[in-house]
């Protein structure tokens, strides 16, 4: 099926080096990790700016209470996508950009296990996240919500194919995503440069390889329940509906023992990117390494235990709220180890005020509120008061944009310079990270308030005298600057695109493995596979040598074998997509709509087990 | 060491940080009737026992937070350092230090655990100081409320007597609801096929608003409703009242639709009553004549209307298909109807599910273009004109009055 | 050591992987700890709800035993078979890799064709997937390991005719260990669904 990046077999040498490949075609038939990590990063954010679209149009029909801005359909198809869009075509694919990028050269890795599987995965998460927005001009936006609640997704509740588009899309992705996480689990465990023990990688590999499990391990889950829902809605099974015995709770249960993990799959990349930022810029090493990793390997645990955390207000009886919520109150223990790590981390350094470093405090200063207002959740009782409010929606924003977001931006600020060879504006960066702050926090932290005011989540509208209007035209306030904020950060990009390069190998006098070799790096990432002798490489080398190192020079790639392009993972993508499309399509082709789909996509992937892979 | 400008800059910050609790703190001060749904401003047993626990989790997350973020902004502004500073210490960790914080973190959610827990025990438990039972059933996009105790029904505005605990025992006639008056008591989600309960007491006499929480379709938006709590007496009356509307004989024969499966309505039969007035005799499961009405003993109203406004409004009620899901009698309804009860429509604050003041000019507007008002609900726009609407407000208005 | 001691040069390539277990069969190793959470959550869903049904038929009255576990005897033969025809593969041994591969290929192409046989026959009796909870839960829970089975039998027969064409030596062995996994994984499977479907179908 498929093979490693780094042959095994001395065959395939370039004698003459290999010339740097251009042009649409190099880039649809790449299987270099590094290009894959930047179309993840380039779709990713145009999603993310149309998940932020949506927001936005949300906030405005919120500004004032009877607004008729949105219709009530449009404003559930739009809250429903937005959460969609941010959570499986945003903020997984841009972690997925820094894992793709990074991880093979954070190990010392030429290339991730399986390169043609890793461009698989990136054409099925685009075409996927393309299956999804499909539904926009054909008016047909799912509007049940992210979650997707039975028994409101059956036939009688919601024709249409609004929920087969989220269903099917999300299958699809899932398709994706559990690729991904077979590579890169093979990756870290198997590709590490000679001396790069699991206690010595670099927490934001840790981090990553969590997540992978993660992955491997709640994707499943959901994947069985969107198929229960897809044979409900087409194929006439009751498994959700309650006229026949179906239980829609089942749904709930199942639904979260992957949506929990699913929270931990967003964050804690982030948690990683921020524990590789710190130290850099305080030029000392992380406090507590070990600490850091196997906290966040008891969170990962915990993490597949307090799913119903997210259903106290279902009625599941004293002993079972008993469980969950002291489940959930553990949880914060190996985060708060974290947190005071990631302090103890600055405290005694030479912090060395660079944007990705303000984006790393502000990710720090926001994930405690957002920790915090997760504790009080874990209080079963009152969580009866919190839980479809507002102030629910506060504290995963707090999570989810005060955390991975603001540690994704550091992570772009500060590996930008390795992936484009360019250095982001530092006055922009400045500026975007204060606007971005002070209007998240004007947008996020109302809702606080107005949750426990009794402002329930998802709802189109509200009447005046409730005491809601002050912070709901707070947060529309504040929801537009943050939109205007991340056009700064587009502008920065653009900016940044069109002057020359300027960026040395090693701006931030890293300590890692990707500060050694050019930027951008070259396609095989190392001339020579590094040895690794402790957890600071580089900062140990510069160490011995007594100063910076020498600006590696770019070379030939004389006698480096590199693996061959292909466009059959493209072509098995498109069948995956074409098979969930004929699905959707049911109605209209019937068996036959199926039957091709499937010899296409099997044709597709023989045609890529008998490639040679180089 | 001193540093002048960062400490004052840490205080300051700790102090807007400490504004955050002083804000809740004053909510919760301001008057009910600003958030006449707020969790902040509690008006019934379950909801201040929350209440407190929200307080002592609130106290310990103001602390932690103060102490982490003055830390957090303390190393920030300690710990500027320069590009040609040396290197500073290089540290890998403090194995005390964090024994420490590991363990701190753990004391304080033992602190907060057990309350937590004592809360969710009494949270949990089943009323038995005789309770009043209601029964509530969900529905796209209003609240059927049942007193077997009485043998009435209603819709969208609860009355319940101060003092005495109401104990609900809820399900929905479609989708997952989620019942919640966040002055009396958390919420709790309504299922098919699966009955779920909670109770609270109120304290004193109001009007406590009251919204679904969980996303039920189009206009769960629009689907609030009122708790009325009443004095004893006026709660006495109101149960009379309510009673006596099954002498009507002027809302025609409501015509039952068959009860989705698993709908757990099931009026209890013998239910104690406390009026004069005869017993309600318990409903059948099928489709039900006209509510058999008890046959009043005390009461001298005629059994035909002969009011000309009365007579009018009975004409269009019958003719223009409101029958066909709306019941204008409290007594005997049989489950399984599709509309919400109108008994009493008349005298109730709010129209469309709690969402809008029944003034004459919005019922008349409500019941002529309902799909104006509220896209998407059950009731089609049934084409009555201006002069109609405005008959039928005065026949519920008139009803209301006997 | 300057800064080449941190960064010298290990190999020109990766000669081995870290741990010294190869890519595939690490990756596949892997992919079956996901498939288990996979017909975990089936298997669950059957069980929650086993006889919540509202109407009949229920198991009892559907599901045949003998047949079941003929079928179920064959797909335990398969994963020996499969067994010795990779000690054959890993060996050399042309002879001893075609005829226990194509054994393995009978096999699992009759536990298919069993099944496909059984849902027929259920149909004909009156048990679709809409016909009750038992029909959804059983169809959904048997059907996706009938399609396990099914890609594992096209997957073992491409590696067949490869063997057949002589072009699986012994240092290629690994194209069929892969494969082999995926089918002890999907014998396991059964091992759990037989007993918890058919044995405990009252």
């Amino acid at each position: 099926m498929a093979t490693t990046a780094v042959g095994h077999a001395p065959t395939g040498y370039a004698p003459h080096g290999h010339a740097p490949k251009t042009g649409l075609w190099s880039w649809i038939t790449t299987v270099d990790h590094k290009r894959i990590g930047i179309l993840y990063g380039a779709t990713a954010f145009l999603f993310f700016l149309i998940g932020g679209l949506e927001a936005l149009l949300v906030r405005i029909q919120l500004m004032r209470p009877d607004n008729t801005f949105l219709s009530p359909e449009t404003y559930n198809q739009m809250f429903t996508m937005h959460g969609t869009t941010m959570i499986f075509l945003a903020v997984m694919p841009l972690s997925a950009t820094f894992f793709n990028f990074f991880i093979p050269i954070l190990i010392g890795a030429r290339d991730v296990a399986f390169p043609r599987l890793n461009a698989f995965s990136y054409w099925v998460f685009l075409l996927g996240g393309l299956f999804l927005m499909a539904s926009i001009p054909l008016g047909l936006m799912p509007d049940q919500g992210w979650f997707g609640y039975a028994n409101l997704t059956s036939n009688q509740y919601s024709p249409g194919l609004n929920v087969e588009f989220w269903n099917l899309g999300l299958q699809i992705l899932g398709i994706s995503s559990l690729a991904a996480a077979v590579n890169f689990f093979t990756t870290v465990i198997n590709m590490r440069a000679p001396g790069m023990k699991m206690l010595r990688m670099p927490i934001f590999v840790w981090m990553s390889f969590i997540t992978q499990v993660l992955l491997l391990l709640s994707f499943p889950v959901i994947t069985v329940a969107l198929i229960m829902l897809m044979f409900d809605r087409l194929f006439g099974t009751h498994f959700f509906v309650p006229a026949s015995g179906g239980d829609p709770l089942m749904w709930q249960h199942l639904f979260w023992i992957f949506g929990h993990p699913e929270v931990y799959i967003l964050i804690l990349p982030s948690f990683g990117i921020i524990s590789e930022i710190l130290p850099v810029f305080s030029r000392k090493p992380l406090f507590g390494y070990a600490a850091m990793v196997f906290s966040g390997i008891f969170i990962a645990f915990l993490g597949f235990g307090v799913w119903s955390h997210h259903m106290f207000a279902t009625g599941m009886g004293p002993i079972a709220d008993t469980f969950f919520a002291l489940g959930t109150m553990l949880i914060a223990i190996p985060t708060g180890v974290k947190i005071f790590n990631w302090i103890g981390t600055m405290a005694g350094g030479s912090l060395q005020f660079k944007t990705p470093l303000y984006f790393a405090i502000g990710f720090v200063a926001m994930f405690i509120i957002g920790g915090l207002s997760g504790v009080m959740h874990a209080v079963a009782p009152h969580d009866l008061q919190q839980t479809d409010t507002y102030f629910v929606v506060a504290h995963f924003h707090y999570v989810l944009f005060g955390g991975s977001i603001f540690a994704l931006t550091a992570g772009a600020y500060y590996w930008w310079p390795k992936m484009f060879g360019r250095m982001l504006d530092e006055g922009l960066g400045k500026v975007h990270f204060w606007l971005m702050l002070v209007s998240f926090n004007l947008t996020f932290f109302p809702m606080h308030l107005v949750g426990l005011l009794g402002m329930p989540r998802r709802t189109y509208t509200y009447p005046a005298g409730l005491g809601f209007e002050i912070y709901n035209q707070m947060e529309t306030i504040g929801a537009l600057l943050l939109g205007l904020s991340q056009l700064i950060f587009l502008y920065n990009m653009i900016k940044t695109w069109r002057k020359p390069a300027d960026a040395p190998a090693d701006p931030w006098n890293g300590a890692t493995l990707e500060w050694a070799i050019p930027s951008p790096p070259q396609e095989w990432n190392f001339n020579e596979i590094p040895v690794v002798h402790s957890r600071d490489p580089l900062w140990e080398a510069k160490r011995e040598r007594g100063g910076p190192l020498p600006e590696p020079a770019k070379v030939s790639g004389a006698g480096i074998h590199l693996p061959n392009p292909s466009f059959w993972p493209l072509m098995a993508a498109i069948g995956v997509t074409a098979i969930f499309t004929a699905l959707l399509l049911i109605e209209k082709f019937h068996a036959v709509g199926i039957i091709v789909a499937v010899a296409f996509f099997l044709f597709s992937v023989f045609k890529w087990a008998f490639e040679p892979a180089g | 060491m001193p540093f002048e400008t960062p400490t004052l800059r840490r205080l300051a910050r700790v102090g807007g940080l400490a504004c955050l609790l002083a804000l809740v703190v004053a909510l919760a001060g301001c008057s009910p009737d600003q958030y006449p749904q707020s969790a902040l401003h509690p008006r019934g047993d379950f909801a201040r026992m929350v209440d407190g626990l929200f307080h002592q989790v609130l106290f310990w997350a103001t602390v932690v937070f103060v102490l982490v973020e003055g830390a957090l902004i303390y190393v920030i502004f300690r710990y500027r350092g320069k590009p040609d500073d040396p290197e500073p210490e290089q540290t890998h960790g403090n194995t005390t230090l964090e024994i420490v914080w590991t363990m701190v973190p753990a004391i304080i959610l033992a602190m907060i655990a057990v309350p937590t827990v004592k809360a969710i025990f009494v949270e949990n438990s089943v009323p038995t100081n005789n309770p009043l039972t209601v029964q509530v059933i969900g529905h796209q996009w209003w609240w059927e409320f049942r007193y077997p105790e009485y043998g009435i029904t209603t819709a969208n505005e609860l009355h319940i007597p101060v003092g005495r605990t109401v104990s609900l025992r809820m399900g929905t006639s479609d989708v997952v609801h989620s019942f919640w008056t966040p002055q009396l008591a958390g919420k709790r989600d309504v299922f098919p096929n699966r009955e779920t309960r909670l109770w609270f007491t109120a304290e004193a006499p109001g009007y406590y608003r009251g919204q679904c929480a969980e996303f039920c379709g189009i206009q769960h938006a629009k689907m609030a409703f009122h708790i009325v709590a009443d004095s004893p007496e006026q709660f006495d009356a109101y149960v009379k009242s309510m009673q006596a509307t099954g002498t009507l004989t002027a809302t025609g024969a409501p015509r039952p639709a068959p009860a989705p499966a698993g709908t757990p309505v099931k009026l209890q039969g013998g239910a104690v009553v406390k009026t004069g007035l005869g017993g309600p005799t318990p409903t059948p499961a099928g489709p039900a004549p006209q509510a058999a009405p008890a046959a009043p003993a005390d009461t001298t109203k005629p059994a035909a209307p002969t009011d000309p406004v009365l007579v009018a409004g009975n004409k269009l009620f019958l003719s223009k298909g409101c029958v066909g899901c709306h019941a204008l009698t409290a007594v005997n309804v049989p489950a399984g109807m599709v509309g919400p009860n109108l008994a009493h429509i008349g005298t109730r604050r709010h129209i469309a599910a709690g969402m809008i003041e029944n003034t004459d000019a919005n019922l008349a507007h409500w019941i002529r273009v309902p799909q104006e008002v509220k896209k998407g609900v059950l009731m089609p726009n049934l084409g009555l004109t201006e002069q109609e609407a405005q008959q039928l407000v005065a026949y519920f208005r008139a009803l209301a009055k006997q | 050591m300057a800064h080449d001691a941190a960064l010298d040069a290990g190999h020109a390539l990766h000669p081995e992987t870290t741990t010294g277990i190869d890519n595939r069969k690490l990756a596949i190793w892997t992919f079956i700890g996901s498939e288990c959470m996979f017909f975990a959550s089936l298997i669950a869903t059957y069980l929650v709800y086993k006889g919540k049904s509202l109407s009949g038929p229920t198991p009892a009255e559907m599901l045949q035993i003998p047949l079941v576990t003929f079928g179920t005897a064959l797909l335990l033969f398969s994963s020996l078979f499969v067994v010795l025809a990779l000690n054959g593969a890993q060996r050399g041994n042309r002879r001893q890799l075609i005829i226990w591969l194509g054994m393995t290929l009978v096999c699992g192409a009759f536990f298919v064709g069993m099944q496909v046989y059984e849902f027929q026959h259920f149909v004909h009796e009156g048990l679709t997937l809409k016909t009750n909870l038992f029909g959804a839960s059983f169809y959904l829970l048997t059907g996706f390991h009938g399609t396990h089975v099914t890609i594992g039998v096209l997957w073992l027969a491409t590696v067949f005719v490869t063997a057949l064409r002589g072009k699986l030596p012994p240092e290629r062995a690994m194209n069929l260990e892969i494969a082999a996994l995926y089918w002890h994984f999907v014998d396991v499977v059964w091992i759990v669904i037989f007993p918890v479907v058919y044995l405990m179908k009252d």
